[in-house]
């Protein structure tokens, strides 16, 4: 068909475009779509019949729990313990990221082995080995460097399963979003530093205002989704005891012998709360992009009072 | 120098090196106060790096440059040079205006924003101030509409105009212009060397690197030519465009003539 088109294509063919139009046109078919529907549809149909009919689901249970004071408690500390150790994340993150762009090599040499150290072993081996600190330093003193201390406490009354949770989780989230961080901070064209240097601005500054901004749009999408990671990573503190949303169904079902059933009911929770948070990070990364949607017309919000001023003026003067 | 004028740009005997490729191989040169001087030469030839040294975005490997009698990246103090604190070179650089090839506005900012961001944060103006000068620096270029435009909105020529009033906004006592308008189409180049033709009328010492004869003959005082990281030959622009009294000017000339 293809190579007709063309050969006729060199041809005087006056009439050929408006006949074109005229001709009946045959739509490609598509019968493979129609197979894999069925397929699905079939499939679907079969795991739905299977969740009603299926008593071991247990559906009832799951109404019963759903809202039950113990599950919702679990929710809020899963909940609280994400924004914890994220908000820990993010702070020890972004002073990793600038110890590793330091021009100071003991910096950002300590920065590389602490990144290689926590993301080089698992999370779960990390929270387990925050669980047991007591066993490797039975107790912490603050004092002379090898010298005699002045404050001495237990261990487990400084680190209970709440510490252990958030230093596991956020020293951890810690080594990969100071990558993610460093990353977007590099993204940035050097001449973006160099008209700001230009300009007489010292490096703290340039960070601040210039590149950390335009950063922003690298950093925030892989840092919202690590935030939905971090939600559901916060299960394995369930190892520690802490009755985080997962342990708080897991101290019921180890009585109620009702497993199914109370892992669904948490896992819709999960499912609820990363569905927020994925429209959340829509928003944000919208946020981000602002500067390409170009002129500023319509963000009279955000303007100065001089381009107010300036907007009146025009209006008043075209006549706008 | 009791007499004479302290020249804005003094370079003697300046080197660069980056690794092994020796870039400036001696450049001696001056600059008045008030002087429009051109740097003309082949890519390569260091003339791009010789700028960048004036205002230490590189550092000189050896030889002194000074601007307005003070030395660039050093104290001299008791027969030895200190290394200045950054905080030092922010401030000798706040007082030089650059002005780039590609531009380098900042993106999340807008116009105004662009053009008062430095003298807010850097010399502490009031907004009302800082955006007054913005006002008239940005009517100066002929951009007064654009004022809460985002750059990306903008033509590469209106860019270069609003990057121009940024530097100036800073109310430098040298403008440097490495190739300003090398990254513009033909049809753009003429607004943006207009408003360097008015800022020089003004009596703004500026050393320009530029392809722009016409600009070096009708806008320059002295034209300065470098090839393989020295110069070859310097002096008024008719002398030096006219009748180039070296083989490699004369070559370079015939070329972009």
């Amino acid at each position: 068909m293809a190579t007709s088109a063309a050969q006729q294509a060199p041809s005087p063919g006056a009439g050929a475009p408006a006949a074109a139009d005229d001709l009946p046109v045959v739509r490609l078919r598509h019968p493979w779509r129609w197979v894999s529907y069925a397929v699905i549809a079939v499939l679907a149909a079969m795991f739905v019949h299977s969740l009603v009919t299926n008593p071991h689901f247990g559906w009832d249970v799951v109404g019963e729990y759903l809202f039950s004071v113990r599950i919702l408690d679990g929710l809020a500390k899963t909940l609280q313990l994400t924004a914890i150790a994220m908000l820990l994340g993010i702070l020890l993150g972004v002073a990793l990221a600038i110890m590793r762009l330091s021009a100071n090599p003991v910096l950002s040499r300590t920065s590389w082995l602490y990144i290689w150290f926590f993301r080089g072993t698992p999370v779960f081996v990390q929270l387990l080995f925050w669980g047991f600190i007591s066993a490797l330093y039975p107790s912490i003193s603050i004092g002379v460097p090898f010298g005699p201390g002045f404050l001495e406490t237990e261990t487990n009354t400084l680190i209970t399963p709440v510490v252990a949770a958030i230093l596991g989780l956020g020293l951890n989230e810690a080594a990969y979003l100071a990558e993610i961080f460093r990353g977007g901070i590099q993204s940035i064209d050097r001449g973006q530093t160099e008209a700001a240097q230009a300009l007489g601005m010292k490096r703290s500054r340039i960070l601040r205002q210039i590149i950390m901004p335009q950063a922003m749009r690298v950093i925030v999408p892989p840092t919202a989704n690590n935030t939905i990671s971090m939600l559901k990573t916060t299960s394995l503190v369930s190892v520690l005891s802490f009755p985080e949303l997962l342990y708080a169904a897991q101290l019921i079902y180890s009585v109620s012998f009702e497993t199914i059933p109370l892992l669904i009911t948490a896992s819709i929770w999960y499912l609820v709360v990363t569905s927020v948070l994925t429209v959340g990070q829509y928003y944000i990364e919208r946020h981000y992009s602002r500067s390409d949607r170009l002129e500023g017309l319509g963000r009279l919000g955000r303007l100065s009072a001089l381009q107010r001023r300036r907007t009146v003026t025009d209006v008043g003067q075209d006549g706008r | 120098m009791t007499a004479a004028v302290r020249p804005m740009v003094e370079a003697r005997n300046v080197h660069k090196s980056f690794g092994h490729l020796e870039v400036l191989k001696g450049v001696d040169l001056q600059v008045a106060p008030g002087e429009v001087m051109t740097l003309l030469g082949p890519s390569g030839s260091g003339k791009s790096t010789f700028l960048r040294l004036i205002n230490h975005l590189e550092t000189l490997t050896s030889g002194r440059l000074s601007v307005d009698g003070q030395l660039v990246g050093y104290r001299e103090e008791r027969g030895r040079l200190h290394e200045l604190r950054e905080s030092e070179v922010a401030g000798m650089r706040a007082q030089i205006g650059m002005v780039f090839q590609r531009f380098h506005l900042f993106p999340h900012m807008t116009v105004l924003q662009n053009v008062t961001c430095a003298p807010m944060g850097v010399k502490g103006e009031s907004r009302a101030e800082a955006e007054d000068r913005a006002a008239a620096l940005l009517e100066q270029v002929g951009l007064s509409d654009k004022i809460r435009a985002y750059p990306q909105s903008l033509s590469g020529g209106q860019q270069q105009r609003v990057a121009i009033a940024r530097a100036l906004a800073m109310q430098p006592k040298l403008m440097l212009f490495d190739e300003p308008t090398s990254a513009l189409d033909p049809e753009l180049v003429g607004e943006v060397l207009d408003a360097m033709r008015d800022l020089a009328a003004s009596g703004m010492t500026m050393i320009v690197v530029t392809h722009e004869m016409g600009f070096a003959r009708e806008v320059a005082d002295s034209v300065v030519f470098m090839d393989g990281g020295v110069v070859v030959e310097s002096g008024e622009p008719e002398q030096v465009l006219r009748d180039p009294q070296h083989e490699r000017t004369r070559s370079f000339l015939s070329k972009v003539l």
